[in-house]
This record gives C-alpha cells, structure tokens and sequence, in this order.
C-alpha cells in the first residue's frame, strides 16, 4: 500500500491517518504494543516503516516502547509511539523523563473506558492525565485534540515539528471512535525535519564537545534553575501554540466548549439548526495544553451560559470554570464508559438550561 | 444531498466489505463520506454494523441516530436497528434470513431474498452484492461502474475469479427491484 500521492484522496481509519501521517513527517522510529481501538497504528507502521527505510517494533510491554522513543529521541530522531488508555497509564514514568530531558516525540492516545482495565469504546477520561501531566515532576506535553480523520493526519505532521521546535513530547489525544472511523484523507502537509538543529542530539562526540542527557540535577539548586527553564519555555509555549475552532460565537444565546468526537457531535446541532429559537455558539480547543483560556473568558463575558460537553464525567470543565472565573454559568453534560453523547441529549441540556434561566429572570 | 444508512449482519455476510466499498466508491465521486465499524469485543454468530453518512456537504456526528435507511441481513440485527429509522425512511432486509417484521405504516420496506439469490447464482456469500444491487436500484447512491473498480482492486490476484459472481449478484439485486 503506497499512500504518497499528495493529491490523491485515501479512505483510512483514523489510526491508519495518524501512522501514515508519522511516517509521511519523517517519523523513522515506531515502538508500540498491541490494545484495542489503536492496533490498527501498530499495524501500518509493521508494513509501512521498513518501505520508508525506518524501525517499527512490536515490543515486549508499554514501558519498553516509551523507553525507545527515549534513546531515539536522544539520538536526535523523529520518533512515536502509541497505545490506548491503560497502556498510556504504564507510560507515564517514561513520559514524565523525557519532559525532564526535554526530548522531542510524539506519543498517541487513543482513549477507550476507564478506569481501570475498562472496555474499549470511545471516551475523552485521559484528559486530566494529559494535560495536567501524568507522571511526577512540573512538566507538560503539549496536546493536540483531532476531530476527524484528516486533522488527525495534519495534526500529527504538526505534532512532530511543534516536538522538535520546543524539544518537548507532544501527545495526540483522540479516541476509539476517531481511531475506528473511516473517512477521506489527503496527506498535503510539507515535511521538513532537517529544519530543525538538533545540536544536543547524542550523535557521537568524535571531534567535538559531548553532549549529556539527562533528568538528574543532584546538586542543590540546579534542579530549581532548570525548572525555571522549563517553566519559561511552558510560556512562550502557552503564549504563542493555543489552536481553536471558534463557530457563531457571536451574538450567542449559549456557547458550547468541546473537543475531538464530542465536538463533531455538537457541531450537528449548531449547523443543522436544531435548536430554532436559541442561538448555539461552538469553541472547540484544538490544543488542550496549552489551553484556549483566553477566548473562553473574552466569550464569558457575552454569552448568558456556557455549556461543555465531554465523554468523561467532567474533566474540561474544571479549565472552563477557570477561565470563565464566574463570569457566567458554566454547566456540563458528559456521558462515561463508552456512552456517546447524542445530539438529541445535547438539545435537550441546551433547552433545559435556557428555559431555567428565563423562569428566573421573568420571575425577578 | 444527504444520505444516513445502517448496514448490519452476521459477521461473515459481508457488511464491512459492502460499507468499506460503498464509501470508498461515493468519495471517489466527489462526495464526503464518514464510515463508522463496529469493532473489537463482538462474539461469533453476533451482530457486525456499521454506520454510513455520505453528504454533499461537511459531514459531523459520525453516529447516526435517525436513518434515511436501514440494509439488515439478518433478524437479530433488524431488532438491533429498527427503533432508528425515521419516518418515510427505507427498510431493506435480507427477507431469506427475516420473515416477520413490525408493521411499518410510514417506512418503504423492500423484502429481498439476498441469500437465496446468492446462492442461486452459485454463491452464498455474494448476498451483501445482491443487497447493494436492490438499495442502488432505488437509491441510486454510487456508480455501479465506480464500485465495480474499487471491488476489482479489492479482489487482485487470488480472489479475481469471484469478481464475476459479485457483479451478477449486484445486477439481480437490481433486477429483483425492477420487478418488484
């Protein structure tokens, strides 16, 4: 299967997107370990990395794969891996040194049910482990949240440049039902990873001064001076990185805020008019770190509520009720262990919580 | 244009191969198509569908929630399904695998005997074609010659001598419908 052309429109599966995605980003080192709904990553990157003259590894465990994508990393090459909630879970060790190493990777998501060993349907309860940084220390991975198969695909290309410009992991969070689903692609993106310098890479020292990797600073105060540079490097990162789609946010009654599948979801209800006498505006955070907390407050101020709509039993929300300090109600409608919210449900809140508004206001 | 289908049968009488090949046909065609499998902890001899949406226009929920049409091949699945249909939509079952249906007073029901067409053509497992044949027939979704290429794609080297009972299947699903 050859997928170069890039005029050319492919049917893949999210997952078949995002490796093919990797690899067309010059991506040359894959590890992964097999779990439903992600194999499918596994799977194309086993028949197409050794065409493209890369390493694809099936490896003994999660921790063995997150551990690769740290010496190839170091090395200074482009490097992924992959897997599904619970294998993400056992890669947070890996993930909190290769912040701590400041590494540039990219590490993909695709949530299923949890907690625990769960089930394998779509869900968005990673989101606190993703974005608050899930393994020890005062780190972030910056995270990009897809919403159909081709931003899956561009969002990986973008994934890999945004890792080597901040030499930083990147983590892609989607889920089982973007990973399954099959949609048109085209893989337009440029490519260019030789853009990058990598002079720190470990990439032998013949000739010139050797570099050292590491996440150990044992002498006092030098661990404080480097989180202070990493703290500097999360701003300019936060200053300059927040991505989001913004949908007839003006002059809104009530503004949704939701990512990935769920925002495909609510997108339904704006676009297709469902909801006749209330006007439904949509922000959809692209990046979930860093997080469009600016645009959320700017619309706060406008709207008569905001609501969010997650697969999780309420994880965003605690970001949207931060940036929106009080200015508005902020209320959530989320369905958990692979129940997918429906655009009728969403209606539904949506009515409820304007016709509950205006029983209070015509009673005042 | 708009068009929200639901394929589901037995895993084994072809839904994902029709589905796969039906969006893979349409997108050639220009339009936009989103095609959601069920996928993973399905038993043997359980229900495998599959949710088609094909639109001129953006696609969003990939999950359909009232069908324009429903193609079931089997009982389990039709009992599965026939709660989403939504009023004037179609109903195309698989009538060799289900005798009794609800009576439906607002929806187009089309009885195909898909598998006993199949087999009569000598090829049980051509039944999801007999099935595409009958829905194109009154649907007029995809270009049979369009679907035809992507199953010849689909079907290289070892399995090129079934291409044949395939497009026979599709013409006598589409025959059963002219004569109907």
């Amino acid at each position: 299967m050859t997928l170069t052309d890039k005029n050319k429109k492919y049917l893949l599966t999210g997952n078949e997107a995002c490796a093919e995605a990797a690899i067309q980003a010059g991506c040359r080192f894959y590890y992964g370990y097999p779990i439903t709904p992600q194999n499918e990553i596994l799977t194309h990157m086993a028949i197409r990395m050794p065409q493209a003259g890369g390493t694809s590894i099936q490896v003994e465990s999660e921790l063995a794969a997150i551990n690769m994508v740290h010496g190839s990393a170091a090395a200074g090459a482009r490097a992924m891996t992959s897997s599904s909630s619970p294998g993400i879970s056992l890669k947070q060790e890996g993930i909190s040194y290769l912040a701590g190493s400041e590494l540039p990777c990219v590490i993909v998501n695709v949530q299923r049910g949890g907690p625990g060993l769960g089930d394998i349907s779509p869900s968005q309860a990673d989101y606190f482990q993703a974005v608050k940084g899930g393994g020890h220390g005062d780190y972030h991975t910056i995270v990009l949240a897809p919403s159909s198969v081709q931003e899956t695909a561009d969002l990986v290309f973008d994934a890999f440049d945004l890792a080597d410009r901040y030499r930083n992991p990147v983590m892609i969070l989607g889920d089982a039902q973007l990973g399954q689903m099959m949609e048109s692609v085209v893989f337009n993106k440029k490519c260019e990873p030789n853009s990058f310098k990598k002079d720190w890479a470990l990439t032998g020292a013949n000739g010139k001064k050797r570099n050292i990797i590491k996440s150990f600073y044992p002498v006092r105060g030098e661990l404080e001076k480097f989180n202070a540079k990493l703290q500097a490097k999360y701003s300019l990162i936060k200053s300059k990185e927040v991505r989001y789609e913004e949908i007839n946010t003006e002059n809104a009654d009530i503004v949704i805020v939701a990512y990935g599948t769920c925002a495909r979801i609510c997108k339904e209800v704006l676009m297709k008019n469902k909801t006749p006498n209330i006007k439904v505006g949509l922000l959809r955070p692209i990046t979930l770190w860093p997080y469009p907390s600016q645009i959320i407050q700017e619309i706060s101020e406008k709207v008569r509520a905001i609501l969010t709509v997650e697969m999780s039993a309420g994880q965003m929300v605690e970001d949207v009720r931060l940036s929106v300090s009080g200015r508005c109600p902020v209320h959530f409608y989320g369905r958990t262990g692979g129940g997918i919210p429906s655009p009728k449900e969403i209606i539904r809140k949506i009515t409820e919580i304007i016709s509950v508004k205006e029983e209070i206001t015509s009673a005042t | 244009m708009s068009e929200k289908v639901i394929l589901a049968g037995l895993g084994g009488q072809g839904m994902m191969l029709l589905g796969r090949l039906i969006a893979q046909a349409v997108m050639l065609e220009g339009k936009n198509v989103t095609f959601f499998p069920s996928y993973g902890t399905e038993v043997r001899g359980g229900t495998a569908y599959y949710h088609l949406t094909v639109s001129d226009e953006e696609i969003f929920s990939p999950v359909i929630e009232e069908a324009d049409a429903l193609i079931m091949m089997n009982f389990p699945s039709y009992l599965k399904f026939k709660d989403l249909l939504k009023p004037d939509s179609m109903l195309f079952i698989n009538s060799s695998m289900i005798d009794k249906i609800d009576n439906e007073t607002n929806i187009d029901v089309f009885r195909i005997p898909a598998t006993k067409i199949a087999n009569d053509i000598g090829n049980v497992v051509a039944s999801n074609m007999v099935m595409l044949g009958a829905y194109n027939q009154v649907k007029n979704l995809v270009s049979i010659p369009i679907f035809l290429s992507c199953l010849k794609n689909v079907l290289k080297g070892r399995k090129e001598p079934f291409f044949e009972v395939n497009k026979l299947a599709i013409e006598r699903g589409a025959d059963f419908i002219k004569n109907f």
